[in-house]
């Protein structure tokens, strides 16, 4: 049924269908709305779960963490700084190999404080063996929850997932979606079946000690998983559309990368903003594609490179900074493209963070200036500031 | 869900599930270099040594005997440091 939605709403209501038996989180703006519907839902008697109320999200993690190893789907979002809390139980969760769905709201890292949107935090986990998805806009979100449990409680992934939206940006705004109903997300998704449960009857210990002659080879374990799971990724796509109708790409989402010479590859909200940059870019000759990066763990390699080869530039948005180096997906991207035939160059233009609006000047700006050869900049900086400083 | 469907299944990823009992087969004794050594003149038999023990290795044998069990005493010193007599003293052991 189509209907105007705010985008956490979305996805509570969207959560709920894929009828989880625990809910728990820790309220942090700009997550709480999600939450906040979730645990009405709840009280109400619409969805029939266990919501724990916790102290902090370190807590909701492992409530979490203890509800999937007990054969329980489950279920929590977060943000930023509660992401960081999490961050301890969210590599034992990956280690445990439990799979469980994690709404990551995208914002900025403290300090300064700032609620507002980048990519900072989920990007900060991008080793902890989950899966992570980015989401264009709150129909793509609330499909990508469907599709993340099918992926994440796969027999060949048994690896949890990471779902990220950009803070504010969908979480807070109204658009039209097309919400499934009960009967057809439960065809399609169904009712979690573990492959091993905390059972007291049959007790065994999980994530326990594994020494020096064990550790790599549990390590590489979750590492060929995590790769097999882009076949999954792709898999739960196609099964997708063919039940609701629904595509907006698997891995990466190609717009207009045909016949481009410059491919602008992004994750997130700001993908809906590039395409409609290149589309006005278009009309005055600029021969301007974009690439969506979908599902950015597992890493896209192989997609990336057939996609990109053919272009005279590429460059890559940067919502978030590795404070030291510079770029975080381009340095993957150029690492992928490395000793391929026909490799463009790839410019890394940091921008929008802190909530920074990605205007279609800073655009032009990023345009120019990786035209003129700059590889590593700042996008829309307020010169006038530092020069104050 | 059926026995024949499961066995199709995947084997659970590497040393996630173990059985319980660990403790008991990971032998700590070898760790240490220190082994209680029991005044009985001393002991009261107030069991401190008993209850702080980490490895769960000291024993109340009967009144005023105990033993720590060279198998898994790592040497920790703790019933040293709990009891309130000076009923027992570390020392160096040599094998």
């Amino acid at each position: 049924m189509r209907k105007m939605i705010e985008g956490s709403r979305a996805v509570a209501e969207a959560v709920g269908l894929c009828r989880p038996g625990v809910i728990s989180a820790y309220p942090i703006t700009p997550q709480t709305h999600i939450v906040e519907e979730l645990s009405q839902l709840v009280a109400d008697g619409d969805i029939e779960a266990e919501y724990v109320r916790v102290e902090s999200e370190h807590s909701a993690a492992s409530v979490c963490l203890g509800a999937v190893a007990g054969g329980v789907r489950a279920y929590s979002a977060t943000t930023s700084q509660g992401l960081m809390l999490m961050a301890e139980v969210l590599y034992n969760i990956a280690g445990m190999r439990l799979p469980l769905v994690i709404t990551g709201v995208n914002r900025a890292m403290s300090a300064p404080l700032s609620i507002w949107n980048d990519q900072q935090d989920t990007l900060a986990l991008r080793d902890s063996g989950w899966l992570q998805l980015y989401a264009e806009n709150s129909q793509e979100v609330l499909d990508m929850h469907i599709q993340a449990y099918k992926i994440s409680e796969d027999d060949r992934v048994l690896l949890p997932a990471l779902v990220c939206m950009d803070g504010f940006i969908l979480t807070h705004t109204y658009e039209t979606v097309d919400m499934p109903t009960q009967e057809e997300v439960d065809a399609f998704l169904p009712p979690y079946n573990p492959l091993y449960e905390l059972d007291p009857k049959d007790p065994y210990t999980l994530g326990a000690f594994a020494g020096p002659e064990m550790y790599q080879e549990m390590r590489y374990e979750i590492q060929r998983d995590a790769l097999a799971a882009k076949a999954v990724v792709k898999e739960v796509a196609k099964d997708f559309q063919a039940a609701f109708g629904r595509w907006m790409g698997d891995v990466v989402e190609p717009y207009q990368c045909d016949d481009a010479e410059t491919i602008y590859v992004a994750m997130g909200s700001v993908v809906g903003t590039l395409k409609d940059w290149a589309d006005i870019r278009r009309e005055r000759g600029g021969k301007i594609g974009v690439l969506k990066l979908r599902c950015y763990r597992p890493f896209p390699q192989d997609e990336l490179r057939e996609a990109l080869s053919g272009a005279k530039r590429v460059v890559v948005l940067e919502k978030a900074v590795s404070v030291g180096a510079y770029g975080i997906l381009s340095a993957e991207i150029r690492a992928a493209l490395y000793g391929q035939p026909n490799t463009p160059p790839v410019h890394a233009a940091v921008t929008g963070l802190g909530g920074r609006d990605v205007t279609f000047e800073i655009l032009d700006e990023m345009q120019e200036r990786a035209q003129a050869g700059e590889m590593d900049f700042f996008a829309g900086l307020r010169e006038e500031l530092l020069e104050a400083s | 869900m059926t026995a024949s469907a499961k066995e199709k299944r995947r084997k659970p990823p590497l040393g996630i599930v173990t059985r319980p009992g660990s403790s008991l087969r990971n032998k700590t004794g070898p760790w240490g270099i220190l082994r209680p050594v029991f005044d009985w003149e001393k002991c009261t038999g107030c069991n401190a040594c008993e209850s702080i023990c980490p490895e769960g290795c000291v024993r109340h044998l009967e009144k005023k005997q105990y033993e720590a069990d060279s198998e898994y005493c790592k040497g920790c010193g703790m019933c040293a440091a709990a009891c309130r007599f000076d009923a027992i003293t570390m020392e160096e052991e040599h094998r």
